[in-house]
């Protein structure tokens, strides 16, 4: 009996003795998944060479991850699965037409500029896909801006039919030509995963229902650009679902503008982020050069983060407010 | 509105069936007896001396501070020893050692009341006499919380039990309900109001349904949501009554006592038949022991006898934790006494802990949706670091009720609940 009551090697260490089985890894997996459907719309609208496009993206985050790491000395840390999304979303916002070469230069960007020399996961202020994104704009911006037609692609589409994206036909002042329903399922033009809209937001809701991401950022996002755009498109209610089916807002509303790393902590600062991003986004759209603007907008909004957390305090309990405190004192 | 209780808190895995419906056995004691000095309030003195004869019952231990509570032998012998040993909560605490005689001589006992009701007064003094301390685990006296002068109307039962694992509570609802409400009924009459309310968690529904037949007519039951941290104070009285204890406050100051189910049991054994506290109900469980169970262990048994009567363990054990997993404290020895203030003996494996790796924080912001007071772990945890007191005391940090939802929930096994009790200790040394 004694026997099988000796203990060794007990831990001792501070409350609490157990953990949730919420993982990095595990949350960035999630979020992956949520992405795949959309990124398999865009492999089957855009062809095989968004396929190749997704392959190549990842595998250089994986590699310039690995390499930053051998070089810098570091225990490497691809198995946080952060470059593996990083990667896929990179892809996900370009064009199929893009050079392969320059995504997985721009790949090596995001991992190893934005977000390693920052001090890693967690350290980065701006979201590494979408500096790639502003990174190919500024270098590529040809490739960048000439989409390929849906279903018209070649087996290795170098020969694609250009079109223009919705966004860029409505900035011309019309809607001609532009259908609801090719819009939600993503058969325009368009980034390879930016164009289905059910898909993405069907992700979303994924990611909401497990509790991964909050509702509050995307739903403000998309409903401040919807209603600023019903204005600004003189009351129409089609050319406000327009704006909020096309471009890059649903991708960027649920997957980008999210991410924990570069957005408020606090529901209250998660609003505030919505409504920056979209008011900035209807801006770029209606008044900017580009037709686009999600993007940016959403880089401005993390750069706006920590003062954001800074200022945005949660209610605690039991507190008493500082003017009844006063009032008590009289 | 719909009202749904407090904000925030966790679900953790509540792992209550391992020892749910195992009935409490009494545990035999020990030869060597030790009862630390210091178990709940301000420590007491030894009021005995190496080679006196006790008795079971007769006080051992005792100080002249009001914010403390004497200790009583649980068996009879001979004192074989004054000396500091580790305590549970990990420091050298004075400790009078026992020699049993096993002959369970019991000391006379004072005035009993077996039938009626006591005065407010009178049930200060015997609850003091008894030595009786929150059982719960945080080891409050009770005569002191008694001893209010604030005007109460309520009184609450807690028994939440929100602490995955523990059945102790639970147990001594569903055995003997009558200790319970009877010492419920002497509280309201002493006080001289009609509002008792049993608060409890709808996983224990079954123990609901027992008392729910039992009720006098100053009682009522709440059943409520199970969620971690239910059973904390503040956070019970809110879901049962929807009143906030304010920042730095008390719940006397809103008119609310809470006492645990164990306590008012025991009250009422004081009161009926002058038994002091010496023996109490361990839930002893973890995936590293043979067959768990509940104990009516002695106060002052040493861990490793419970563990025995719980079959040993089928594997070496990760961690030993006296209390709940959330709060309780991690052990370094088994050769450590059971106190009053112990609700569990848990032994556990790398399976019951699930173990992840320390990452960055992500900003995830968990944390912050976690925290049932309403506080910013992470900016806190940031805050302390930086040794930026006035900012972190701004913050909030003194109202962390340390329940460790921060911690648990953090995907990136980070600890805000340690740095932040690091903070508030340091803090109050400034002060």
């Amino acid at each position: 009996m004694m026997d099988n009551i000796n203990v060794q090697n007990l831990t001792v260490s501070e409350t609490p003795h157990i953990r949730s089985s919420h993982k990095t890894s595990s949350i960035m997996l999630e979020v992956f998944l949520a992405l795949c459907p959309a990124a398999m719309a865009g492999i089957y609208f855009f062809g095989f060479r968004a396929l190749i496009m997704i392959v190549v993206s990842i595998a250089s985050s994986l590699l310039a991850e690995t390499l930053y790491n051998k070089i810098a000395k570091k225990k490497n840390t691809i198995s946080d699965c952060s470059a593996l999304l990083t990667g896929i979303l990179i892809a996900m916002n370009v064009s199929v037409v893009m050079p392969f070469w320059a995504v997985a230069l721009s790949a090596a960007f995001a991992i190893i500029v934005v977000k390693q020399l920052f001090g890693g996961l967690g350290g980065n202020f701006m979201n590494p896909a979408l500096c790639a994104r502003a990174f190919l704009m500024a270098s590529f911006l040809g490739k960048m801006t000439s989409f390929a037609q849906p279903m018209y692609s070649g087996l290795l589409a170098a020969d694609a039919v250009t079109s223009a994206t919705p966004l860029a036909i409505m900035k011309e002042g019309s809607t001609k030509g532009l259908s609801l329903l090719d819009m939600f399922i993503g058969k325009t033009g368009g980034c390879i995963g930016e164009t289905s809209a059910v898909l993405l937001i069907l992700g979303g809701i994924y990611l909401i229902a497990r509790k991964i991401i909050k509702p509050h950022l995307p739903l403000t996002y998309i409903a401040v650009v919807a209603i600023c755009s019903y204005f600004l498109g003189g009351f129409s209610v089609e050319y406000a679902l327009m704006q909020i089916l096309s471009g890059g807002l649903m991708l960027g509303a649920f997957f980008m503008a999210t991410d924990y790393v570069t957005s408020p902590m606090t529901e209250k600062g998660m609003v505030i982020a919505g409504i920056i991003c979209g008011l900035l986004t209807v801006a770029i759209r209606h008044y900017g050069g580009y037709p686009e603007g999600v993007s940016y907008a959403i880089l401005m909004m993390n750069a706006a983060t920590p003062l954001i957390d800074r200022l945005v305090k949660v209610k605690r309990f039991g507190e008493v407010s500082s003017w009844k405190k006063k009032e008590a004192v009289r | 509105m719909f009202f749904s209780g407090f904000k925030g808190g966790i679900h953790p895995p509540d792992r209550k069936e391992q020892t749910k419906n195992c009935p409490v056995k009494e545990l035999e004691p020990t030869e060597l007896m030790t009862f630390i000095m210091a178990q709940g309030g301000k420590p007491c003195t030894p009021c005995v001396a190496i080679g006196d004869k006790v008795l079971k019952g007769q006080v051992i231990g005792d100080s002249k501070e009001f914010m403390s509570a004497p200790v009583h032998s649980s068996v009879s012998g001979t004192v074989e020893k004054i000396d500091k040993v580790l305590s549970p909560r990990g420091d050298m605490a004075e400790a009078v050692i026992i020699r049993n005689d096993f002959e369970d001589k019991e000391a006379s006992v004072g005035e009993t009341f077996p039938v009626g009701y006591v005065s407010k007064d009178e049930l200060i003094g015997i609850v003091r006499n008894a030595g009786m301390v929150g059982m719960g685990g945080a080891g409050f006296p009770t005569h002191v919380k008694l001893s209010t002068d604030k005007k109460i109307d309520t009184v609450i039962i807690n028994a939440a039990e929100c602490e995955p694992y523990l059945n102790s509570d639970y147990r001594t609802m569903v055995e003997r309900p009558d200790d319970m409400i009877d010492g419920l009924d002497l509280l309201l009459h002493a006080f001289g109001i009609f509002k008792g309310i049993i608060a409890i968690e709808d996983n224990k529904a079954d123990a609901a349904k027992i008392l729910k037949d039992k009720l006098r007519s100053n009682m009522q039951i709440k059943v409520l949501k199970t969620r971690y941290p239910q059973g904390s104070e503040k956070q019970l009285i809110y879901s049962v009554t929807e009143r906030k204890v304010p920042e730095g406050g008390l719940p006397a100051d809103i008119g609310v006592l809470v006492f645990n189910v164990d306590t008012v049991s025991s009250m009422s054994r004081a009161v009926r038949s002058g038994i002091p506290v010496t023996r109490r109900v361990v839930t002893v469980a973890g995936l590293a022991l043979k067959e768990p169970g509940n104990f009516l262990v002695r106060i002052g048994t040493p861990f490793w006898k419970v563990f025995e009567a719980a079959g040993g363990f089928v594997c070496q054990p990760k961690k030993i934790v006296m209390g709940g997993p959330m709060m309780g404290i991690a052990q370094c020895s088994i050769d450590i006494p059971v106190t009053k203030t112990c609700s569990g003996l848990l032994a556990l494996t790398d399976d019951d802990i699930g173990t992840k790796e320390e990452m960055p924080c992500l900003r995830c912001g968990r944390c912050i949706s976690a925290c049932p007071m309403g506080l910013m772990p992470v900016v806190l945890n940031k805050l302390v670091n930086k040794k930026e007191w006035d900012e972190a005391e701004k913050g909030g940090i003194m109202n962390c009720i340390e329940c460790g939802c921060c911690a648990y929930s953090c995907p990136s096994d980070r600890n805000p609940a340690s740095t932040i009790r690091r903070g508030k200790s340091a803090l109050r040394a400034k002060r």
